[in-house]
Parts: structure tokens; sequence; C-alpha cells
């Protein structure tokens, strides 16, 4: 052999800025930009790069994360300007010439860096009765029984991991609290629609209200915002049109 | 990182001392990019505002002429104006983009691909808009700059 062993399928790295929007409730009154350059493969994703920094240059950068794989939603952040899983971003797809601007979800209390208080988020969610409701045994038989077609009347809206990537790029829940947000309209549908449930009629009353599917601009942030490319603006529009109708 | 030796109170106390932290670039965080979607909602809510404080005085002026003809002569006699009269355009042209975009609205809420199509929607919106603009504005322009009659 004359060529001297390379390393195999060495791949090229280049520098990334990341300016990261940064905030230690013991020490800042107001949250600060900070930049971060980052040496990456075009193969790495903004999780990586977010490792790297904590890993190697600044221990103290905060931020969730739990399975890396886009099925937990625990890493939900603004990258340049939109809400996207950092673990599924990849470098290759932003503009690395500019800055790689990163900052926590929005709409949601700031904790510390990247890290939002989920609670007000889960409460919605909660309250919209995300759970099967059948009362009684099951007619003749042991399972409740659905055909192809009814389940997938209600497919798109089973994906949801609930990151709060739609919830928290809507522009009405930054402004409005109090509304649901998409994520609960998102977890009723999926109930609402489902031949076996028999709750729809309750969750139907809990959605037609003042901050209910009624606060719904039609922005499709959320759609867009999606990670699991849930048709979000659809399925809420589905939910007003049942509360018209009065059933699903 | 090595972590500095100064004790946590001098810390607290000057935050902008800390290593490679700069000056905020913009503080408030950045512009949401949303797409269409965000966009028309955005000029729904700008042009729907305007008209509503249009109509707001719009009101107050003709319930003049029930009061006093003369003070209402004078009044729309002040809307003969060139400032008067590209404020008439751009309340067509507000009226124009929020009544088509509402049509747009009304198609994604109850059409049931409405809401697949709402960016194609957005620029059949725009461009509609365009056209309807494209008649009036230039007759509105000599109407105030043109003298034409």
């Amino acid at each position: 052999m004359e060529h001297k062993p390379s390393v195999p399928g060495e791949v090229p790295t280049f520098t990334a800025t990341l300016i990261i929007r940064r905030f230690d409730p013991e020490v800042d009154e107001e949250p600060r930009w900070q930049d971060f350059d980052v040496e990456l493969h075009a193969t790495d994703r903004i999780l990586d790069a977010l490792h790297k920094i904590k890993w190697e240059q600044d221990g103290s950068l905060t931020f969730r994360r739990s399975c890396a794989h886009g099925v937990c939603g625990s890493d939900a952040m603004r990258i340049n300007g939109k809400n996207r899983l950092a673990c599924k971003t990849l470098i290759k797809d932003l503009d690395i010439s500019q800055p790689i601007y990163i900052e926590a979800i929005k709409g949601l209390p700031l904790e510390k860096d990247l890290i939002v208080d989920m609670e007000p988020f889960f409460d919605s969610f909660r309250s919209v009765n995300p759970f099967l409701m059948a009362g009684g045994a099951p007619k003749d038989g042991k399972e409740r029984k659905q055909s192809p077609v009814e389940r997938a009347r209600f497919d798109d809206t089973t994906k949801c991991i609930l990151c709060a990537a739609c919830t928290s790029s809507c522009p009405v829940f930054w402004t409005d609290g109090q509304y649901f947000g998409p994520a609960a309209i998102v977890n009723a549908h999926r109930f609402i629609f489902d031949s076996r449930d028999e709750g729809s009629n309750v969750r139907l009353d809990i959605l037609n209200d003042k901050e209910g599917v009624w606060r719904c601009r039609t922005t499709f942030n959320c759609t867009d915002a999606c990670p699991r490319g849930i048709q979000v603006t659809k399925a809420i529009a589905e939910v007003k049109q049942a509360i018209l109708r009065g059933h699903p | 990182m090595p972590v500095p030796d100064e004790p946590a109170a001098t810390l607290a106390k000057e935050p902008l001392a800390l290593p490679k932290i700069g000056m905020p670039r913009r503080p408030a965080g950045t512009l949401y990019r949303g797409r269409e979607g965000m966009w028309s909602w955005v000029l729904h809510r700008i042009t729907g505002v305007s008209i509503y404080f249009f109509l707001l005085v719009h009101i107050l002026d003709t319930a003049l002429v029930r009061l006093s003809p003369e003070s209402y002569n004078a009044v729309i006699n002040t809307y003969k104006t060139p400032i008067m009269g590209l404020g008439e355009l751009a309340l067509v042209a507000a009226i124009g983009l929020h009544g088509l975009n509402g049509l747009r609205i009304i198609l994604i809420d109850f059409w049931s691909v409405g809401t697949r199509h709402q960016r194609l929607l957005f620029w059949i919106v725009i461009g509609l808009w365009l056209v309807l603009l494209a008649g009036f504005a230039p007759r509105q322009l000599m109407h105030i700059f043109g003298g034409a009659a």
C-alpha cells in the first residue's frame, strides 16, 4: 500500500457563531446576548453545538434535552427567530455565514437561559381532558373496536410530543396567556374525533370559550413550527366547525 | 472555563465585568419570523384598527350636518387637500386589503382545504388587491395633483 492510512471519511469542519440569549436569575436583571464560536460539522445539529459549548466552553449554559432525537419534546427553542427542536435542526440547513441566534421560546416565564416554566402550558393541556372518556364496558366483547378509517380521522393529532413549539409561536398566546393555545386544542382534537371517545361534547364546551378556539387568528405560525408536521391550524379549524355543528 | 477568583458578591454587582459577555444587541429578543399567515394577520389588524378610527371620525362628521350644515361644509372643505387625498388612497387600500383578506379567512375557516392553501390564498389576495389599486390609484392621484375633474 502506497497510501498512508488516512482517517476514513474525514468530514470537514467549520466554525459557526452562535449568539445565545442568556439569563441567570441570580445575576442578571435582564436577559443578555452572548457569542460563542463553535467548530462543527455540517451534519451536526444545534443541540450538538449547545453540547459543545456546555462541555467545552461554558458549563453554566442551561437548556433542556432528554432523548435528543425529536421524540421527547424537551428542547424546543427559538432558532433564528423560529421555533424549532434543537435536536432536529441541522447546521447545514442554516446560513452559517451569519451568526445563529438562539433564545428561549416566547410567552412562557423565562427561568434560566433557554429554560422556561412549562407549567402554564401543561395546565391548559390538562384542562381539555386529554384522555379517553368512555363510560361503562365496551359493547359485546373485550375491545373498543375502531376501523382504519375511523382511526385515520384523528391520526395527525396523535403525533403531538408536547414540546410547546406551536403554543409559544402563537402571537395570541404571547399577549394573552389565558388562551388555551394550539397544543391543548390539538390534544383535544385527538379525542374529540376519536370514535371510541364519549366526552367530545365536554371538550367542545370547554373550547367554546372566549379563551378557547375562537382566540385563534389563523396566523399559521403553529403549523410552521410543529416539529412533527401536524397541521395544527387545520385541527383548530376542525374543532371550530365541530362546535358550530354541535358534534364532532 | 476557569471560575473567576472574585467573590460572588462582586460578580452580582458587576455582571458586565464577566468575560466574553458583550453588550446586548437586541435585549428584547428577536422578532418572530412568521410567514405569510402571520404577516397577513398583522396587516389585517393594522388595517382593521385604522378603518375603525376612520369610521369613528366619519360618523362624527356626517352627524354634524344635522347640527349645523355650515360647519359640516367647513369640515368637508378641509378634506379637499392633497394630504387628505392621499389619506383617501390609504383608506381605499386598507379597506381593499382588509376585505379581501377577510374572504381568505372565511375560506380558511369554512373550506375544508382552505388551511392547506392559505399561502396561495394570501398571494391571490395580494394580487387582486394590487389590481384594484392599479385601477383606483392613478385616477385618485390625477384628482389630487392633476386638477382633473
